[in-house]
This record gives C-alpha cells, sequence and structure tokens, in this order.
C-alpha cells in the first residue's frame, strides 16, 4: 500500500510493479557479477538469468504504466522512481554476498517466482496471463540451474556446505514476506488474477524442502521475519545504494537515450 | 570452487592431466604454498549442437564443468543463448582420440588425386533427398 493511497485505487498498478521491481532488481543484483563470476560458464550463465529478468521487469513495468494511465513507460517507472516507491521484496535486493550467498538468493526467489507464474498464466488478465506464459519458460529454467547448484555446493565440500549454509541462515528471513498476504494480494486474489499465498507456499516448500535436504543444508529457526519490501515502506539500505547505481545516467541526464 | 577437501583419490584428475597443469603464474609460491599451487581445474567438455534445421550436430566449441550434467546446463548458457540449437551433446574432451598432426600426409594426402571417388559423376535421383 502506497502512502498516496494508490494501493487502494488501483491494487493492479502496485501489483505489476511488485512483479516487474522483483525481477528488475534482482536482474540488475546477477549484472553486478558480470565479468568476476568464479568461472566463464557462471559468468555467463548468472548474465543471461540477468537479461531474462531484465526482460520480464520491461514487460510487467510496461504494463503497470498503462494500467495507470498516467503516460509513464517502463523505463520511467524503472529509472525515476525512488526506494520506497520500489515494491520488489526485501530478498533480492540483497547484497550479492559471496558465490554462495548469490546463488542461495536466486534459488529461494526462484521457487517462489516459478509458482508464482504458474498461478498467474491463469490469470483472469489476459495480459497478466500471457506475460507469466512467456517467462515460466525461462523461470522454469533458473529454478532447475539454482537447484541443481545448491545441492552440488551444499552437499560439497567442507567449506562450499559451510557457506551454503551460512547464506541460508542469512537469507531465510527474508522470504517470508514473500507468503504474507498483504492488501494489494487480498484484491488480486478477489480479481481472479493473484495467487492464494497459502497454497503457494505449501508447493514452495514441497520442492524447497526436498533441495534443503539433498544439499543436507538446515533451515534455520526465525525469531523475526524481515518484511516492507513489497509494501515499500521499509527496503534495507542496501536498495538505496543500488538505485543510486542503476539510476544515475538518468538522474545526471535526464531524457538521455541512446 | 571445488579445489579443497576433496576425498583421497580423487584429489588428481585420471588422465588428461597434461591439460590441467595450473599455469607458471600460479605455481611461482613454492611447494609449500599447498593446495592453491595444484589447483583442480574443471575437466574440459566438448560442445556439439544440432541447429533448427540442421541434419547433424556440430562441434562449437568446448567448456569446463564438474560432470556431465553440468556441462550439458552450461553449454545450454554458453552456446545456445541466440537460439542457436534444438539438441546438445557433450563428451569429455579426453574421451575423443584425434589423428595426429604428424600423420597427416599417410592419413589424408594419399586421397587427393582420387577425385572419382565423389559422387559427382552421378545423377542424384531427387527421391534420395538431401545427402
Amino acid at each position: 500500500m502506497t502512502l498516496d493511497g494508490r494501493a487502494a485505487n488501483d491494487p493492479l498498478f502496485d501489483y505489476l510493479c511488485r512483479l516487474g521491481d522483483g525481477a528488475l532488481i534482482l536482474g540488475h543484483r546477477l549484472g553486478e557479477w558480470c565479468g568476476h563470476a568464479p568461472a566463464l560458464e557462471e559468468d555467463i550463465a548468472l548474465a543471461n538469468t540477468a537479461l531474462d529478468l531484465i526482460g520480464q521487469a520491461q514487460l510487467w513495468l510496461d504494463l503497470a504504466g498503462r494500467i495507470e494511465g498516467e503516460g509513464r513507460g517502463a523505463d520511467d517507472l524503472a529509472m525515476l522512481r525512488d526506494v520506497d516507491e520500489f515494491k520488489n521484496p526485501l530478498l533480492v535486493e540483497q547484497p550479492n554476498g559471496d558465490f554462495g550467498c548469490t546463488l542461495m538468493r536466486q534459488f529461494l526467489f526462484d521457487g517462489f517466482h516459478f509458482h508464482l507464474l504458474d498461478h498467474l498464466r491463469g490469470a483472469s488478465d489476459r495480459r497478466v496471463a500471457d506475460i507469466a506464459a512467456k517467462a515460466i519458460k525461462e523461470v522454469e529454467y533458473h529454478l532447475a540451474r539454482s537447484s541443481d547448484l545448491v545441492v552440488r555446493l551444499g552437499d560439497g565440500t567442507k567449506t562450499s556446505r559451510a557457506r551454503m549454509q551460512g547464506a541460508l541462515d542469512i537469507l531465510w528471513p527474508f522470504t517470508g514476506e514473500l507468503f504474507e498476504a498483504d492488501i494489494v494480494d487480498e484484491a488480486m486474489l478477489r480479481a481472479g488474477i493473484g495467487p492464494d499465498l497459502r497454497k503457494l507456499e505449501v508447493a514452495y516448500r514441497l520442492h524447497l524442502d526436498r533441495i534443503v535436504e539433498a544439499a543436507t543444508l538446515t533451515l534455520p529457526e526465525v525469531g523475526s521475519w524481515q518484511r516492507g519490501g513489497k509494501s515499500g515502506l521499509r527496503h534495507s539500505e542496501a536498495l538505496g545504494y543500488l538505485l543510486a547505481q542503476m539510476q544515475w545516467l538518468q538522474r545526471a541526464y535526464p531524457q538521455a537515450k541512446w | 570452487m571445488f579445489d579443497d577437501d576433496l576425498p583421497a583419490g580423487e584429489s588428481k584428475s585420471p588422465a588428461g592431466d597434461e591439460v590441467r597443469e595450473p599455469p607458471e603464474s600460479e605455481s611461482d609460491t613454492g611447494a609449500d604454498a599447498g593446495r592453491d599451487t595444484g589447483r583442480l581445474e574443471w575437466p574440459l567438455w566438448e560442445v556439439f549442437v544440432r541447429g533448427r534445421h540442421g541434419m547433424s550436430h556440430r562441434h562449437v566449441g568446448s567448456l569446463h564443468a564438474t560432470d556431465a550434467q553440468m556441462a550439458l546446463k552450461n553449454a545450454r548458457d554458453v552456446y545456445t543463448r541466440r537460439r542457436e540449437g534444438v539438441s546438445i551433446w557433450v563428451v569429455e574432451s579426453r574421451a575423443i582420440t584425434a589423428s595426429i598432426p604428424a600423420d597427416k600426409e599417410a592419413f589424408f594426402d594419399s586421397s587427393e588425386t582420387k577425385i572419382y571417388r565423389h559422387p559427382s559423376f552421378y545423377d542424384i535421383p531427387d527421391e534420395a533427398g538431401a545427402m
């Protein structure tokens, strides 16, 4: 829910921003690895995933702009909004950390993303369903890849296992927000667009628990779940730095094109 | 990434050691520097891709991966990201036996004058299709 009350007026706009921002911010984070990944093959795979996600963000934000009807396009929404207007879950804005953290963040999000899109491709809104149907082909591969690597590294060497468990301990508390329905989620459920997040969580955990077990990892006990990303009300400090880098060109040279 | 804590017996590759020697620059820290000097590279794999309209798989390049399944995924990411293919084969490079360049004359030159071995003197019936 935005402070100006727009969510009450048009929850679909906020919902599309959540979908678009989640993909955009994670895509940007993955792009930060470009040229730095531990192996050439991983470098290219991460960049591929980043490009998939940024492509999806473009579709979601373009539709969001059209729903809003105030002349804002995908670029305007991506490059000219500030921190509290971003609706991505906290999970995807977390810093890359080491390669294990990046992979774990990817795995935790991919599972959610896959099941979400799987539901959205049956959405009552045809425009939403079409984008989801296109995106899920990419995300199915993202999930297969990150699941595979989490098992390999978790059930790997002492060092790789310790790193993956460390990454899970850090990132797991950020997953709670994904399944907590708020006013926007409830409106989308009623409209026949969004999923019942409790059911989504069951499907998510079915795959996740199997992979975590195969990776010989343990889900940590969580004292307090992190929330405030998808509402935009309490992003972590990290998002400000990310946007400063992502948006600086449009901020420094407004309307610049290439 | 997988260069530590390997169980005994897996710390050295069984074959193809000559391609896994660390480069000079990495081995100048002395034997006492330990594992870092013997950094284990992932095995090399050759990648074959069949294109949309191609009838056979063609060699497109190579990559590193720890096993066949990872090689397939890496090949998908490295070699088919521009919709180049509909099927991928990977084979570990050390499984390929190659002809030796020094044998080139004995191997290949003798066929040079035998143009009658080409089917260019025959009319291929349309029904035979692409050959």
